[in-house]
């Protein structure tokens, strides 16, 4: 995609757009439509439109593919983990109210914050790796004869 | 009504493209049909109130699923062949199917009904409750983290393990299988 | 029977039956097309049906979606004349989706796979291809090999 002046312009405007507008889906989900789930894809879909309009390589500069794959076990951690917390802390698997017990329903925003970040590490990771995979493959025929 | 209607025209346009996707050959047109399919199930979505999971289809089904399956049209292949079976079997067992799932329905409160006993058992509760115990605006959220936390525990991990199914398929066995290769020759 | 000529069961239905006529749309292409790529889009349009039913169960007339206004304080303000509609169908859709590519995945590297061992991604092709392998099977081995052929 070499002689796509335009598309590759367009693209490094947009790419940190979409990052940005990533974080703000994952970290205002509690209040609008939202959350990890919808945030890990935008994310990778910022990495996933670096890597078709330049090229795989490019983006394994930017974003490895060993801390892509740490990721991906990361994230369940993450999840994991603000369960075991809890339970330690002498609660329910999970339950957040252990994360301030004075005030339950802010432990329960720690908690739900926590956990949505667990999610949309996880699906990041899982997405970038899937292309990674898909890109990486040596294809049966050039672009050229299409 | 009006969201009768526009629901109703949605469907048209769904079905229109669904069945574009059974007549054409080319695969590249099906992918992007189907593209196209997940976007106006997305406004569907939104006329049913379901803001969040259109925002998922939005991003899932027109993204980042056109973009593999055009990863995989480039691997694979780039025309589908003509069918050389008759339609006409498959079309009688969908039909019977179809039949028998309207007779499912059948039974069903009414769409839209306040009273139907989806929304009688636990909805309720997680509505005050959201507002009580977590006091979080998005109720989806506060169910999705929250109350069913160990549910969505479980399809983190499901996504988990399916990112590994594709590692293990595509970049882990076969480049160590090809390296083997180089050097029994 | 009767209940068929009533208008507001037909109207109050119809949606489930419009979401059922597209699934069947789904199933037709996953059983009567024999490129694997198609048969996964197929699969996809069932799947999306699927969901749609869901979402629409949990829908309230005059409803909207269950989030709830904040306030500048960022107080939840909770007024009992507003309706939501059923906010537990859509999480569990929602989780769905996700789940949903992330298998579509695996079914897509399951297809490259396939490809590169037959040299094809047409079903019928494949079977025949296996057929002529058992065949050669049998003719080597015999019934010993259990004679599939």
């Amino acid at each position: 995609m070499q002689h796509h002046l335009i598309l590759r312009v367009i693209t490094k405007m947009l790419v940190g757009t979409i990052i940005l507008f990533a974080f703000y889906v994952q970290f205002h989900g509690d209040f609008s439509p939202g959350g990890g789930f919808q945030a890990g894809v935008i994310m990778a879909v910022a990495f996933i439109l670096y890597g078709i309009v330049f090229n795989l390589s490019k983006v394994e500069q930017v974003f490895p593919p060993w801390l892509v794959h740490k990721l991906v076990a990361l994230g369940v951690l993450i999840y994991a983990g603000t369960g075991i917390i809890s339970l330690f802390l002498g609660y329910n698997f999970l339950d957040y109210d252990a994360l301030n017990p004075h005030h339950p329903s802010h432990g329960q925003h720690w908690g739900i914050m926590a956990v949505e970040f667990g999610v949309g590490v996880t699906v990041t990771g899982v997405m970038v790796a899937i292309y990674y995979a898909f890109a990486g493959r040596p294809p049966p025929m050039k672009d050229e004869d299409w | 009504m009006v969201a009768t209607v526009i629901t109703v025209i949605l469907f048209t346009m769904l079905v229109l493209t669904a069945l574009a996707i059974v007549r054409i050959y080319s695969l590249f047109a099906v992918v992007m049909l189907s593209g196209v399919f997940s976007l106006l199930s997305a406004l569907l979505f939104v006329a049913l109130d379901a803001v969040d999971v259109a925002f998922t289809e939005a991003a899932v089904g027109a993204g980042i699923s056109t973009v593999l399956m055009l990863g995989t049209i480039a691997l694979t292949a780039r025309t589908q062949k003509k069918a050389t079976r008759s339609g006409f079997v498959p079309f009688v067992v969908v039909a019977v199917t179809g039949v028998a799932l309207v007779y499912g329905t059948l039974d069903m409160p009414n769409f839209g009904d306040p009273t139907a006993p989806a929304s009688m058992h636990v909805a309720p509760e997680y509505m005050t409750g959201s507002v009580k115990d977590i006091d979080v605006a998005n109720v989806v959220t506060s169910i999705l983290a929250s109350y069913r936390g160990y549910d969505t525990l479980g399809e983190t991990a499901v996504v988990f393990t399916a990112g590994i199914g594709v590692l293990v398929l595509l970049s882990g066995l076969g480049r160590r299988r090809r390296e083997d290769e180089e050097e029994d020759a | 029977m009767e209940r068929l000529s009533d208008w507001a069961f037909i109207v109050g239905h119809l949606n489930y039956w419009m979401f059922i006529i597209l699934m069947m749309t789904g199933l037709y292409i996953v059983v009567a097309r024999g490129n694997l790529v198609k048969k996964i889009v197929g699969l996809n349009i069932f799947q999306t049906s699927v969901f749609m039913l869901y979402i629409s169960i949990g829908k309230v007339t005059g409803g909207t979606a269950p989030i709830y206004p904040v306030d500048m304080q960022g107080n939840l303000q909770v007024d009992p004349s507003i309706v939501y509609s059923n906010p537990l169908p859509h999480v569990l859709i929602l989780t769905a989706i996700v789940v949903g590519i992330a298998t579509t995945s695996l079914a897509l590297a399951l297809i490259i796979r396939i490809r590169e061992v037959y040299e094809t991604i047409e079903e019928d092709d494949i079977l025949k291809i296996e057929r002529e392998l058992s065949a050669k099977d049998y003719k080597e081995h015999g019934p010993a090999m259990g004679g599939r052929a």
